[in-house]
């Protein structure tokens, strides 16, 4: 796909979620939990790449949401919290990174999650400093230095939300493209040969991951700025295996992949939670293990399929 | 005058098999030497510990004046001695194109983040490179969907895109079809001496190290049985029974009836 192309998707996808927005305003909530869900999907299709899985990137979701509630009564500013919590996530990202790239598939998604859960008791335990599993609930912050209430705040995470996916989502196409990218997805295929080139294979790792943890605590600071209330659950295990569920529903042939399953995965949450209360979950299942069965490209590559078909009759 | 590669010593068991039982091998700048010998002898060790990836349990290899054991292979790589692989190792998720590309940028390193890997300067020495290999038909193929022969190739291409001094090659000619196996070594001998490549490759095919060979070291249960001009080894009756299979007999011309 043209990398034209695929910007005119992603203005046209901006476009549709602000429309949205603004006809359905009970679902701008949902729109913007799902786009920071897709900035951390984001991650998770980066390392894919290199053919590796993290089954603890919630962690660092759950990192920049507690910055976020701990930061928020001293520096109540969105515009500077945000970067802040995001850059948190990266140095922490940095730091469990030089460990977890020194291991590749099974022991890396492990290990990733093992430190997640770790993350996931210190918040629950913790209940002098945490407030446990009641979590913390944000104190008021302004939006560049206007006090927004209501509808207004709840546009101006969304608004902000979109900037944040349509940059890094650039971003990543770019960097992609680039050596290091390339020499991401060299670590899927040959990782011994990238040695024998003179390139630090577990660097080229590591710089990914950092990224991928950077754009993770984007989406856990928005996730905190939308929902206005943080726990424990942000670090569990079923919420770094929701962003795997993502990136497969979506697809990682695209960066549009992680958004499109995000907002495809939010919206049918929704409605199947209203709809059928108690099986929500099996209809996610089932629909899963049908993208897997059908569908290896996910949502992004079902697309792209019915799309080519349609060019080529 | 120096050696360009120099190994002094070596030693290396694995279990009860000697891979290396004291070798001394010094490699001319500028020189083709061909590593023949039987299968196991350790030839193969010989590139493996010269590139990093298996340290020696005594001795000592300069390059360039330069003792390198210990130095990782990317490290070693940035001195300037590359490597192919008996099996070729491309990245398969990529095309061949990529592949040389993503070769080029390594020796180019270190990178921008955002500009494109397949930039104009980096394909156009690419292409020109695989067309001196015969390759360029096959540029825009994943790396999966070439013949052996082709990707032996592809492999070699790799490794002279890094623009090493020295170049290891580990059966060069393993896997090319039989009736294009000259014409490739042509090809190759004519690259590495228009860069001034030195290079040293394990071989069995003695008509390829008799035509290409300035040198040819026998390797033999971890020794150096014999070292000199291929007419001279070639010749000589222990190696020809010993390494290439001929009888003295056969050679001789009295085979039995």
């Amino acid at each position: 796909m043209k990398r034209h192309a695929e910007l005119l998707l992603a203005l046209l996808g901006v476009l549709a979620v602000v429309l949205v927005a603004w006809a359905v305003p009970w679902l701008r909530f949902v729109l913007t939990i799902a786009l920071a869900k897709g900035l951390a999907v984001l991650g998770i299709l980066l390392l894919l790449r290199a053919g590796q899985v993290s089954f603890g990137h919630a962690l660092f979701v759950a990192f920049a949401a507690y910055v976020v509630a701990f930061l928020a009564p001293l520096l109540p500013e969105t515009l500077l919290l945000l970067p802040v919590a995001a850059l948190g996530s990266a140095l922490l990202g940095l730091l469990v990174g030089l460990f977890v790239v020194r291991y590749r598939e099974i022991f890396f998604g492990m290990l990733n999650l093992a430190l997640s859960m770790v993350f996931y008791s210190v918040l629950e335990k913790f209940y002098a400093i945490t407030h446990g599993t009641d979590g913390i609930r944000l104190a008021p912050t302004r939006f560049a230095g206007m006090a927004l209430e209501g509808a207004a705040q709840g546009w101006s995470v969304l608004l902000l939300a979109l900037a944040l996916s349509l940059g890094f989502g650039v971003l990543v196409r770019l960097h992609l493209a680039s050596p290091m990218g390339q020499a991401l997805a060299g670590i899927k295929t040959r990782e011994p040969r990238l040695e024998f080139m003179g390139v630090p294979a577990r660097r080229v790792l590591l710089s990914a991951y950092v990224l991928s943890a950077c754009m993770a605590g984007c989406g856990g600071a928005l996730i905190a700025m939308t929902t206005r209330h943080v726990t424990p659950a942000l670090a569990y295990w079923t919420a770094s295996g929701e962003l795997v569920f993502i990136a497969i529903l979506g697809g990682a042939g695209s960066v549009l992949g992680p958004f499109l399953g995000a907002l495809a995965y939010e919206l049918t949450r929704v409605y199947a939670a209203a709809l059928v209360a108690d099986a929500w979950q099996m209809i996610l299942g089932t629909v899963l293990l049908l993208v897997i069965l059908f569908a290896p490209g996910g949502l992004w590559g079902m697309g792209r399929a019915l799309f080519a078909r349609r060019r080529a009759a | 005058m120096s050696a360009l590669l120099e190994a002094r010593g070596l030693r290396l068991a694995f279990g009860g098999v000697k891979a290396a039982d004291g070798i001394d091998l010094a490699v001319e700048e500028g020189e083709f030497l061909a590593i023949i010998g039987p299968n196991g002898a350790g030839k193969t060790t010989f590139i493996n510990m010269a590139t990093g990836y298996l340290r020696p349990q005594a001795g000592e290899i300069t390059f360039r004046g330069r003792r390198i054991l210990g130095l990782p292979p990317r490290r070693i790589v940035r001195l300037g001695i590359a490597r192919s692989f008996q099996l070729p190792q491309l990245f398969t998720e990529h095309t061949v194109l990529e592949n040389m590309a993503l070769a080029i940028a390594a020796r180019e390193g270190p990178w921008s983040p955002l500009a494109p890997l397949l930039r104009p300067a980096w394909r156009d020495e690419a292409m020109a490179l695989l067309d001196s290999f015969g390759l360029a038909p096959l540029a825009e193929r994943r790396g999966d969907a070439l013949n052996e022969g082709a990707r032996k190739l592809a492999d070699i291409a790799m490794a002279v895109a890094l623009k090493p001094r020295l170049l290891l090659m580990d059966e060069p000619t393993s896997g090319v079809a039989a009736a294009d196996k000259m014409a490739v070594v042509e090809t190759l001998a004519r690259v590495l001496r228009q860069s001034g490549v030195t290079a040293v490759f394990v071989e069995h095919d003695m008509e390829v190290v008799d035509r290409f060979a300035d040198r040819v070291a026998v390797w033999g249960q971890g020794r150096i049985m014999a070292l000199g001009p291929p007419q001279a080894v070639l010749a000589d009756p222990q190696v020809r029974r010993d390494v290439i299979g001929i009888l003295p007999e056969e050679a001789a011309g009295h085979a039995p009836a």
